[in-house]
């Protein structure tokens, strides 16, 4: 299927500024599709609110625009109801790690098995600026107008220590990367968590004068490096990307299932 | 042949209706007086081939059942006070996107964690406004067991039938008290099962464009036709809007599709109305002790009446006034400050004629302290 058959072309040219990182998620996200031959009566997709939630309008799948942060929540309802399909949902910093925090760490938990996709700008853009959980120690954000002195999660450690079987963090500018990661979290059986650090030229790019869209995003190559790299020992301020953790653990939805069929039929105790 | 009869409380008997009814998705938080119902489904709901799972919020819980409900499950849970007001957000979501399911509301004293294991009925307007903005809303209640039954069906029917969150108003007496219930047979009650479109695959299909009747048949989510929905203002298709004229339809839509039909979906119980002089007017367990204070008066040639509200939402104000013209004097009975006494002050031609027996105290009301307000307004003393 052509590129263009997945997207809800009416609605174009998107609501996203110039030079946001989430067209490119967007783009790399319907190529995985594609690539892994999924047909789009075959995906669920349910995001939350934000710059990011607004990827559901746009594609050609199952889409459900939920509430702030309660995305994997109402995520979690239908995957019980229909388990047999894909479920994948994009969240913003905010959205997955603030509002959304608690379903977060829940679902991971659970090992329920859907795709999370945190497009992490580091900034609530939809609102104009203000800080997340992302933006880091000595930030500016217009909620942070003296730096802010929160400090930042790292989402793939929560992931990882909340109990997620499948952890990857990439970036914008390395596309290529994304979309072989986001086939293999989509195709994971279990909870994926894919971090993606997307540039918000506009917000926090402007806030903590880090360029344009372009220099945002060579921030990202030389920012970066693949795990367990040796730039990485000589440089520790480097954030890694790649897949940090790849395993099986019993699904939710698969034991569930096991607890129907040993029960189901038997008269109340 | 012989019924069933068993001897259950109020919450185990919610459950045996809601399974009766067809839920096959349960979603929960353990709450104080409402955990028999999240308890009992968890060991039910696999038995019937159901799902059911314990959240890790009652924002969760709600958000899970419409997620359910959508893929085309009867959906449901259960919560009190504390509980009620954290899921309200998204009771607001399932008005918007017209999501039928069910919330059960146990209530317990309030405000904050208030008084956890004792009665009240305090958040009756909570159940009307409690989402924000302009919505209606379809809420129930019961004062017995076999009540508890038929009226927590009827909500699976009328959640179908609106596509729309029904809530249930038990309260902690109804909840622990424990009574006799006939279990009704199978197609004793009428079952309402959603009404799914007959559009085909491939055709253009309008998830929220209602028919003449107002009512919108679905499309189980994930099934063969794609659509978005949205908790914002949106059009036929689900997409989000800002078009005032599409924004004014949906919100007409949204309050008419109820309002407009009160007459069917409102329920009460009348008792000895057609002489009466004095009318209680009551709901939940308080009505026990108003039904009893009615046949006791009533023994000794003393017109009283009762009516029991069945459905407090969409408030059945035409019937209230109509059943209480000729009353001399009318008792609220509840267990709040006077959350239903003043939609009948509103209802009734003469609301200087109405009165206010309550308790806010967390304990129950009896006989003997409506008697005593009875006595008060007739100018009799205590």
């Amino acid at each position: 299927m052509a590129v263009r058959d997945y997207i809800r072309e009416r609605f174009m040219p998107h609501i996203w500024c110039p030079g946001c990182g989430h067209g490119i998620v967007m783009n790399t996200l319907i190529r995985a599709v594609e690539n892994l031959g999924l047909r789009k009566n075959d995906i669920i997709m349910v995001s939350g609110i934000g710059c990011s939630a607004r990827i559901t309008g746009y594609l050609d799948f199952h889409t459900l625009h939920t509430l702030h942060g309660r995305a994997l929540a109402f995520a979690t309802g239908v995957k019980l109801g229909r388990p047999d399909l894909h479920i994948i949902v994009p969240m913003g910093d905010g959205d997955a790690t603030a509002i959304g925090g608690n379903h977060f760490i829940h679902a991971a938990r659970r090992n329920i098995d859907m795709t999370a996709i945190i497009m992490n700008n580091r900034i609530y853009g939809m609102t104009g600026g203000q800080y997340s959980p992302l933006s880091g120690y000595g930030r500016m954000a217009t909620t942070a107008p003296y730096g802010n002195i929160d400090q930042a999660f790292d989402i793939v450690e929560l992931a990882w220590s909340a109990g997620a079987t499948f952890v990857a963090r990439t970036t914008t500018y390395h596309a290529h990367d994304m979309v072989t990661i986001l086939e293999k979290a989509i195709v994971h059986k279990g909870f994926s968590v894919v971090e993606v650090l997307s540039q918000c030229p506009t917000y926090y790019g402007r806030k903590n004068k880090l360029g344009d869209a372009v220099e945002m995003m060579k921030s990202y190559q030389k920012g970066t490096t693949p795990i367990g790299s040796n730039a990485k020992k000589q440089n520790p301020d480097l954030v890694e990307r790649g897949i940090f953790v790849q395993e099986e653990k019993p699904e939710y939805c698969t034991e569930y299932e096991k607890i129907i069929q040993k029960v189901k039929g038997e008269k109340q105790r | 042949m012989t019924k069933q009869i068993l001897f259950l409380q109020g919450n185990d008997v919610c459950v045996e209706a809601a399974i009766y009814a067809g839920v096959n998705f349960f979603a929960g938080y353990p709450i104080t007086p409402a955990t028999e119902i999240v308890e009992r489904l968890a060991e039910q709901l696999p038995r019937k081939g159901g799902k059911f799972i314990q959240m890790e919020d009652e924002i969760a819980s709600m958000c899970a059942i419409i997620g359910a409900s959508l893929t085309g499950m009867k959906s449901m849970t259960a919560t009190s006070g504390p509980g009620f007001s954290l899921k309200q957000e998204a009771i607001g979501y399932a008005v918007m996107a017209e999501i039928p399911c069910v919330i059960v509301n146990v209530q317990r004293g309030g405000p904050s964690t208030g008084m956890p294991t004792c009665v009240s009925q305090g958040d009756v307007m909570q159940a009307r406004w409690g989402t924000h903005g302009d919505h209606a809303i379809i809420t129930m209640t019961a004062s017995n067991h076999q009540d508890v039954f038929a009226t927590t069906v009827e909500a699976f029917n009328l959640a179908e039938t609106y596509r729309t969150p029904v809530i249930l108003l038990f309260d902690e007496v109804i909840g622990h008290m424990r009574e006799r219930l006939i279990m009704p047979e199978p197609g004793e009650i009428p079952l309402i099962e959603r009404l799914r479109t007959s559009v085909k695959e491939g055709t253009d299909y309008h998830p929220y464009l209602p028919r003449d009747d107002g009512r919108l048949p679905m499309s189980d989510f994930g099934g063969v036709h794609r659509f978005n929905v949205t908790g914002l203002v949106h059009d036929m298709w689900g997409f989000p809007s800002n078009n005032p004229n599409i924004a004014h339809g949906l919100m007409r839509h949204l309050v008419d599709k109820i309002e407009n039909h009160v007459s069917e979906i409102a329920k009460v119980k009348e008792y000895y109305l057609d002489d009466a002089d004095g009318i209680l007017i009551s709901y939940g367990s308080p009505a026990r002790s108003a039904r009893h204070v009615v046949e006791n008066r009533r023994k000794r040639g003393i017109r009283l009446g009762l009516l029991e509200l069945q459905t407090l939402w969409p408030f059945p104000a035409e019937k209230v006034r109509d059943l209480c013209s000729k009353a001399k004097y009318i008792l609220v009975v509840e267990l709040n400050m006077g959350q239903i006494m003043q939609e009948v002050k509103k209802a009734v031609e003469d609301p200087g004629k109405v009165f206010l027996a309550n308790k806010i105290d967390g304990t129950f009301i009896s006989p003997t302290d409506i008697r005593n307000i009875i006595r008060l307004i007739q100018g009799k003393g205590v």
